[in-house]
C-alpha cells in the first residue's frame, strides 16, 4: 500500500458536503461505461436516464410524486441515524402505514366530508409508529438488536399487506384480483397541478423537511440527539434518557413512513394492492446518508432519488434495459459515498515512509 | 403423523437449514475477527446469479458452484475495501453491499428469470439412508449439503483448537493489542472478510443450483439477514449455528408440515413463521444483557486503524 491514510486533526466540514457530489459523479463515469459495456452510446444512455424524465411538466409533477414519500421516510431515518439508532425498517413503517391507511379508509368508504381524510392519513401515521416502536421497545426492554429486528418487521410488514389485500381488504367486486375497492374521492389526495398526478403529498414532505430542521436546531430534544451522534459517551455522562430518546426517534420516523405509505394508497394509487412502494424506504436510508442527515441536504438527495427512480423506468421503455438498473445506481452511489466520505476524516497521502521501509527491507534480507 | 411425513420433514429441515448455516459460518468467522458485514444478503443473490448464468451456458454445476463462490469473494472485498481499506462505517458500508448486490443481480440475472436448468441432485448413501426419520435428511441429501457438514466441522475445530483460531479471536477481541503483539490485524480480518463472502456465495450458488433451481429476483428472500441474527443467537459459537440454522430450516418449511397435516392456514401468514421466530430468538437471547455482553466480540463492528 502505497497511499496512506493520515487523520485529519477535525472532520473537514468542507469534504462533507463535497464527498456526495464527488459520489454522484463517479456514480455517472461509472454508469457511462456501464452503459458503454452494454453498447450504449453512454451520452445518449444518461440523456435518456437523467434529463429525458424531467423535461416537460408532467415529468417534474412525476418526479415531486415520487420524491415525496422518499422524503418523509428519509427526514425520519435521519433523526434516527443521528440519535445512533439504525432504523432500517422504514420499508416496513411505510407499508404498515399504507395498510392501516387502507383499512381505515375502506371502513369510511361511504362517508364524506374533509374530515375523512386526515383520519385517514393519521392511521397511516399511527401504523407506521407503532410499527416503529415494536422495534424501539424491544431495543429497550431486550437489548434486541434494532437493525435485525426493523429488517425482520419489513419482511413480516409485506406479508402482512399481502395477507389482507388477498383476504379482508380484498374488493368483493373485485373479480377475486387480490386488491381492494378504489377508494372514495374523500379519502383520496387531492391533486396539486391539474392533468398530473401531483397531489398534497409533496406538502406533507416539505413541511417534515422544515419541522425537522426547527426540530434538531431549535428543540432541547434536537440538541440532545445532535450530542449523543457527536459524542455519546458526554450524551451518557450528562444523564440524557436515552431509551425515552430511541422511542422518540422511532416514533417519529415511523409515523413519517406510515404517512409515506398512506400518501401512496390514497394518492397516485388511489387503493390497496399488493406492492405499493418499489423500495422506497430502503431508497430512503441512502438519502439519509446522501444528505449528510441534514434536512436540506436531504431534499435535494430525495429529487435525485426520485430521478433515478424514474430514468430506471424510461431506461427500461426506450433502452430496453431490466428495471433493477434503478437499484444498481442506487447501491453505486450508496458505495461511491462512503468511500468518498474517507476525505472528511483522512487525507489520503503518498506513503514515503514506506516505500523506504520496503526498501530497507529488501536490503535487510539480502 | 405418518412415518413418510416425518422423514420428508426432516429431510427438508436440514436441506433448507443448509443456506442459512453456510451464510453463519461464514459471517461467524468475519464477525470473531472484529468486522460486522451486514452485506450477506447482497452477495448471496450475486453468488445466486452468478452461479447459475454460469452453470446454464457451461453445463458445469461444479464451475457454477465454483463462480459462485468467486462472486462472493469479489463481492466482500469491495466491501473490505470501503469498510476496512478506508476506514468506513462498517454498518453503513454492509447496507450499501446489500443494496448494490440486489440491484446488481436483478440486473444481470433479468434475462434469466425463470429459465428451469437441472439441479443439483441428491445422492442417497446406501443402506444408512434408508435408516427411517433421520437417514434421509442425514445419507440422502446433495453434494453440498455434505459439504456443509465438513464445513461445520472445521469451523468447529478452527476456533476450538487452531492456532489460527484463536488469532482471529485475538484480533476480534482487541484489535490493539493483537497489533502490539505482532499479529497481522488487517491482513487477518481481509481474510476472514473474504471467507464469509465464499460462504455467503456459496450459499447464494446453493439456492439456485440445488435449492430451487432457478433465478429468481431477490432470492434469497431475507436468509443473509436471518443468519446474521443466527449468529447473534448462537452467541457466536459454532455449535449453536448449526442448532439454529436448523430450527430456522423447520420454521421455514412449516408450510409443507401444515399441508402434509391437512391444516388450511393462509400462506402468507405462514411466509411470516421465519423472519417472526428471528425476533422472537433475538429477544430472548439478546435479553440477557450480561450474557450477551460477555460472548460479543469486543471490537465487533469498530474501526481500526493501525496507525491512529
Amino acid at each position: 500500500m502505497f497511499l496512506k491514510l493520515q487523520p485529519r486533526g477535525e472532520a473537514s466540514k468542507r469534504m462533507s458536503y463535497l464527498s456526495p457530489l464527488l459520489a454522484g459523479i463517479l456514480t455517472l463515469v461509472t454508469g457511462g461505461i456501464f452503459f458503454i459495456f452494454l453498447g450504449h452510446d453512454p451520452f445518449h444512455a444518461l440523456g435518456v436516464f437523467l434529463i429525458s424524465p424531467v423535461s416537460d411538466l408532467y415529468g417534474f409533477a412525476e418526479l415531486c410524486v415520487k420524491a415525496a414519500p422518499i422524503m418523509l421516510c428519509a427526514v425520519g431515518l435521519a433523526l434516527a441515524f443521528k440519535a445512533q439508532v439504525w432504523n432500517i425498517g422504514a420499508e416496513g413503517q411505510l407499508l404498515m402505514g399504507g395498510l392501516l391507511a387502507s383499512a381505515v379508509a375502506l371502513q369510511l368508504i361511504e362517508a364524506e366530508g374533509f374530515w375523512v381524510l386526515p383520519v385517514v392519513l393519521l392511521s397511516g401515521a399511527l401504523g407506521g409508529a407503532l410499527w416503529g416502536l415494536l422495534a424501539a421497545w424491544l431495543r429497550n426492554r431486550f437489548n434486541a438488536n434494532e437493525i435485525l429486528t426493523t429488517i425482520m418487521f419489513n419482511y413480516i410488514a409485506l406479508y402482512l399487506l399481502l395477507y389482507f389485500v388477498h383476504g379482508a381488504l380484498k374488493d368483493p367486486d373485485g373479480y377475486g384480483f387480490p386488491e381492494s375497492a378504489v377508494f372514495s374521492d374523500s379519502a383520496t389526495l387531492p391533486i396539486l397541478l391539474e392533468d398530473t398526478r401531483l397531489h398534497i403529498g409533496i406538502l406533507f414532505a416539505m413541511f417534515a423537511v422544515v419541522a425537522s430542521w426547527v426540530f434538531i436546531s431549535r428543540s432541547f430534544v434536537g440538541f440532545q440527539i445532535q450530542v449523543l451522534g457527536l459524542d455519546s459517551n458526554a450524551a451518557k455522562l450528562s444523564g440524557f434518557k436515552h431509551k425515552r430518546l430511541v422511542l422518540l426517534v422511532m416514533l417519529i420516523s415511523g409515523a413519517l413512513a406510515g404517512i409515506a405509505g398512506a400518501g401512496e394508497v390514497t394518492g397516485p394509487i388511489g387503493q390497496l394492492i399488493p406492492s405499493i412502494s418499489p423500495g422506497y424506504g430502503y431508497a430512503a436510508i441512502i438519502v439519509a446518508f446522501l444528505g449528510r442527515l441534514h434536512p436540506v441536504g436531504i431534499f435535494f438527495a430525495s429529487l435525485l432519488m426520485a430521478l433515478i427512480y424514474m430514468g430506471g423506468e424510461l431506461a427500461q421503455i426506450e433502452l430496453n434495459m431490466p428495471l433493477a438498473v434503478t437499484s444498481l445506481f442506487q447501491g453505486m452511489l450508496l458505495f461511491y459515498l462512503l468511500a468518498c466520505d474517507v476525505l472528511i476524516n483522512f487525507k489520503i497521502k503518498l506513503n514515503k515512509s514506506q516505500v523506504a521501509g520496503a526498501e530497507q527491507n529488501t536490503v535487510g534480507n539480502a | 403423523m405418518d412415518i413418510d411425513l416425518i422423514t420428508n420433514v426432516f429431510y427438508a429441515m436440514v436441506r433448507t437449514g443448509t443456506p442459512l448455516l453456510i451464510v453463519a459460518l461464514g459471517e461467524l468467522v468475519c464477525e470473531k475477527s472484529g468486522v460486522l458485514n451486514l452485506g450477506q444478503e447482497g452477495m448471496m443473490l450475486m453468488g445466486a446469479v452468478i452461479g447459475f448464468i454460469v452453470t446454464l451456458t457451461t453445463g458445469s454445476l461444479a464451475l457454477g458452484f465454483i463462480m459462485s463462490i468467486v462472486a462472493g469473494i469479489v463481492m466482500s472485498m469491495m466491501f473490505a475495501g470501503i469498510a476496512l481499506g478506508l476506514n468506513a462505517n462498517q454498518v453503513a458500508t454492509g447496507l450499501a453491499l446489500t443494496i448494490f448486490g440486489t440491484g446488481l443481480s436483478a440486473f444481470i440475472g433479468a434475462a434469466y428469470v425463470g429459465v428451469p436448468i437441472t439441479g443439483l441432485e441428491p445422492i442417497n448413501i446406501p443402506v444408512l439412508s434408508e435408516i427411517p426419520i433421520i437417514g434421509k435428511m442425514l445419507f440422502g441429501q446433495d453434494l453440498i449439503v455434505y459439504l456443509s457438514f465438513v464445513l461445520f466441522g472445521l469451523v468447529y475445530w478452527f476456533f476450538k483448537s487452531s492456532r489460527l483460531g484463536l488469532v482471529v479471536k485475538a484480533v476480534g477481541e482487541n484489535p490493539h493489542a493483537a497489533n502490539v503483539i505482532g499479529l497481522p490485524v488487517m491482513r487477518t480480518r481481509y481474510l476472514a472478510v473474504a471467507f464469509g463472502g465464499a460462504m455467503a456465495g456459496l450459499a447464494g450458488g446453493y439456492l439456485s443450483l440445488a435449492y430451487t433451481p432457478l433465478w429468481a429476483e431477490n432470492m434469497s428472500a431475507g436468509r443473509g439477514w436471518i443468519a446474521l441474527a443466527l449468529v447473534v443467537f448462537a452467541t457466536w459459537r459454532a455449535e449453536r449455528v448449526i442448532l439454529g440454522a436448523y430450527l430456522f430450516g423447520l420454521a421455514s418449511i412449516l408450510n409443507l408440515v401444515a399441508q402434509g397435516l391437512g391444516y388450511p392456514v393462509s400462506p402468507n401468514l405462514l411466509a411470516m413463521m421465519p423472519y417472526a421466530a428471528t425476533v422472537l430468538v433475538l429477544v430472548m437471547i439478546s435479553s440477557n444483557v450480561m450474557k450477551s455482553k460477555m460472548y460479543t466480540p469486543m471490537w465487533l463492528g469498530k474501526p481500526f486503524h493501525p496507525h491512529s
